[in-house]
C-alpha cells in the first residue's frame, strides 16, 4: 500500500483521537458552568485529559532522557568529535542518578554546586555574546531599523546604569526612559503579543482540522 | 457572565474555522501572493543548498511544553519540520530536530519518521529527533554540538526560547551557516533581531507554512490571521472611541 495515497489505520486513529481530545478541551475552556451553576461535563472532561496530559508529559521525560543516551551512546560509538564530552555527558547522568537513589534528600548539592554555576557562567557569556552581536549587527543588516534598535539599546543603558560622580542622567533615566519603556515599548510588545494570539489561534485551528499532524499522521 | 466570555470566544473559533475553510476550498487550486518576507525567501535558497551540497538542515524547536500556550510556536516549527523533511528528501542526509522538552523531542522524531516514510526514504535515523537538555541553558548547550559537528549548513530555530537562543545564533554565526529564528517570546525575539542572520518577527513564525507552500489550509490561516487583525485594531478603535466619549 502506497503512504502517499492511503493513509495507514493508525495514523487515522491517532488522527480521530486528537482531533476528539482537542475539541473536549476546547469545549471546556468556553463552557465552565453548566445550568446548575457546577462545573460543567466539558470541564470535567477538560480537566481528566490535561492531567493524563500531564503524566504522559512526566513519562515523556524518561524517554526524552533515553533519547539522550543513545544519542551519546552513538557518538562514543563511532567516535566522532567531542566524543569524550558524550562519555563525561553518560558517566554524569548515572553518577546523578545514582546519587538520587542513595540520598534524595540532597540531590539539592548537584544543582546548586554544579548546575547552577554552569548555568550562570553561560549567563555571563551571554552578556559577552550580546554585546558582540550588536556590534556585529550593522555590519549583517545596515538598514534604518537595525539603527534606531541599537540606538534604543544604548540610550535604554545609559538611562538605566548611573554614570560615576554622575549619578543618574537627568532628563534621560527620568523622561525618556520611562516613555521608551513604558509607552512605545510596552505598545510594541502588546501588538507583537496580540499577533502572536492570532497565529496561535489559527494553529490551533489547523490542528484541530488535522491538516497539521505532529503526531506521524501520514499527510 | 463567564458563560457569555465562554460564547463569544467559542464564536470567534467557529468563526475563524469557518472562514478557514471556505478560503481554503477558493484557494485549492490558485497560487495567493503574500508580501515579501526575506527570510523565507532566503530559507528556500538554503534548503535547495542543502540538498545540491549533501549538507544537513537542523531545525530547533525550543522548549514550549506542550501543555502551556507556549507550544503553538512548537506546534508552528514541528508543521514547518515536516515541510523542510519533504523538500529535504531528495538530499544525502535527513534533517535533525533538537528541542528542550521531551514529548516535543518525540513529536519531532515522529514529524522525521512519517515524513520518511511519506518520501518513501530509507528509515528516518532514529536520533534525529532530540532531547539535548531540559533546563533553557542545558537545552543550549546541547544543540550547539549539533550545528557545530553534523555537517550543518542551514538551521531553523523556530519555537519557544529565552535568552539562550543568543547562545544558538552565536553557535550558527561561528560555523558561518545560515540562519532563521523566530519566537513567540518578546525578550527572544530582541536577542533574536541583534544576533541572527534572519529573524522572524512578532508573528511571522506562524505564517511558515504558508510561505513554504504546506498547504491551502495554511495559506487560508494566513489570511483569517491578517481578517483577524483587522478586526482587533477595529475593536481596539471603536473601545478607545468609545472610551473617550465618556460612552464606556
Amino acid at each position: 500500500m502506497n503512504p502517499r495515497r492511503f493513509p495507514s489505520l493508525n495514523a487515522v486513529i491517532s488522527t480521530a483521537i486528537a482531533i476528539a481530545s482537542g475539541l473536549i478541551v476546547l469545549a471546556g475552556y468556553f463552557f465552565v458552568q453548566a445550568a446548575n451553576g457546577q462545573a460543567s461535563l466539558w470541564t470535567d472532561l477538560r480537566l481528566t485529559l490535561l492531567d493524563w496530559a500531564i503524566i504522559l508529559a512526566g513519562f515523556a521525560i524518561f524517554i526524552g532522557v533515553f533519547n539522550l543516551l543513545q544519542v551519546h551512546f552513538k557518538k562514543i560509538q563511532k567516535k566522532q568529535k567531542g566524543s569524550f564530552y558524550s562519555l563525561l555527558l553518560i558517566l554524569s547522568l548515572l553518577v546523578t542518578f545514582v546519587f538520587g537513589l542513595v540520598r534524595p534528600a540532597q540531590m539539592g548539592f548537584v544543582f546548586t554546586t554544579v548546575q547552577l554555576p554552569v548555568e550562570a557562567s553561560l549567563m555571563a557569556i551571554l552578556a559577552v555574546t550580546l554585546t558582540y552581536a550588536s556590534i556585529r549587527l550593522l555590519r549583517r543588516r545596515l538598514n534604518l531599523l537595525s539603527v534606531i534598535f541599537l540606538l534604543t539599546a544604548v540610550l535604554m543603558l545609559f538611562a538605566t546604569a548611573p554614570l560615576p560622580f554622575l549619578g543618574l542622567i537627568p532628563g534621560l533615566s527620568d523622561v525618556l526612559r520611562p516613555f521608551i519603556a513604558q509607552v512605545m515599548a510596552a505598545a510594541g510588545a502588546r501588538g507583537i503579543l496580540l499577533g502572536v494570539a492570532l497565529g496561535t489561534l489559527t494553529t490551533g485551528i489547523r490542528i484541530l482540522f488535522g491538516a497539521d499532524r505532529p503526531y506521524g499522521g501520514n499527510k | 457572565m463567564s458563560n457569555w466570555l465562554g460564547l463569544a470566544g467559542f464564536g470567534i473559533v467557529i468563526f475563524s474555522a469557518i472562514m478557514m475553510l471556505v478560503l481554503a476550498f477558493l484557494r485549492r487550486k490558485s497560487h495567493p501572493v503574500f508580501r515579501d518576507i526575506p527570510a523565507f525567501t532566503r530559507l528556500r535558497q538554503a534548503v535547495g543548498l542543502v540538498v545540491e551540497d549533501g549538507s544537513r538542515l537542523h531545525v530547533s524547536l525550543g522548549r514550549g511544553s506542550l501543555t502551556t500556550p507556549q507550544s503553538a510556536s512548537a506546534l508552528a516549527g514541528l508543521a514547518l519540520l515536516r515541510r523542510l523533511a519533504d523538500l529535504t528528501s531528495a538530499g544525502d542526509q535527513p534533517p535533525i530536530a533538537t528541542s528542550g522538552d521531551a514529548p516535543l523531542a518525540i513529536l519531532s522524531q515522529d514529524t522525521l519518521q512519517a515524513a520518511a516514510k511519506f518520501t518513501d526514504r530509507a528509515a528516518s535515523d532514529l536520533v534525529a529527533g532530540r532531547l539535548t537538555g531540559l533546563t533553557p541553558f542545558s537545552y543550549a548547550a546541547g544543540a550547539i554540538p549539533a550545528i557545530r559537528d553534523e555537517k550543518v549548513s542551514a538551521n531553523v530555530l523556530m519555537g519557544n526560547f529565552g535568552v539562550e537562543v543568543a547562545l544558538l545564533t552565536d553557535a550558527v554565526e561561528r560555523e558561518n551557516t545560515f540562519v532563521v529564528a523566530g519566537s513567540d517570546n518578546l525578550t527572544a525575539q530582541a536577542l533574536i533581531y541583534a544576533s541572527a542572520q534572519e529573524p522572524l518577527v512578532g508573528e511571522e513564525i506562524f505564517a511558515a507554512g504558508a510561505y513554504v507552500e504546506s498547504g491551502p489550509l495554511h495559506s487560508a490561516s494566513l489570511t483569517v490571521q491578517d481578517v483577524l487583525r483587522w478586526l482587533v485594531i477595529a475593536a481596539i478603535l471603536v473601545g478607545a472611541g468609545l472610551t473617550l466619549a465618556g460612552i464606556l
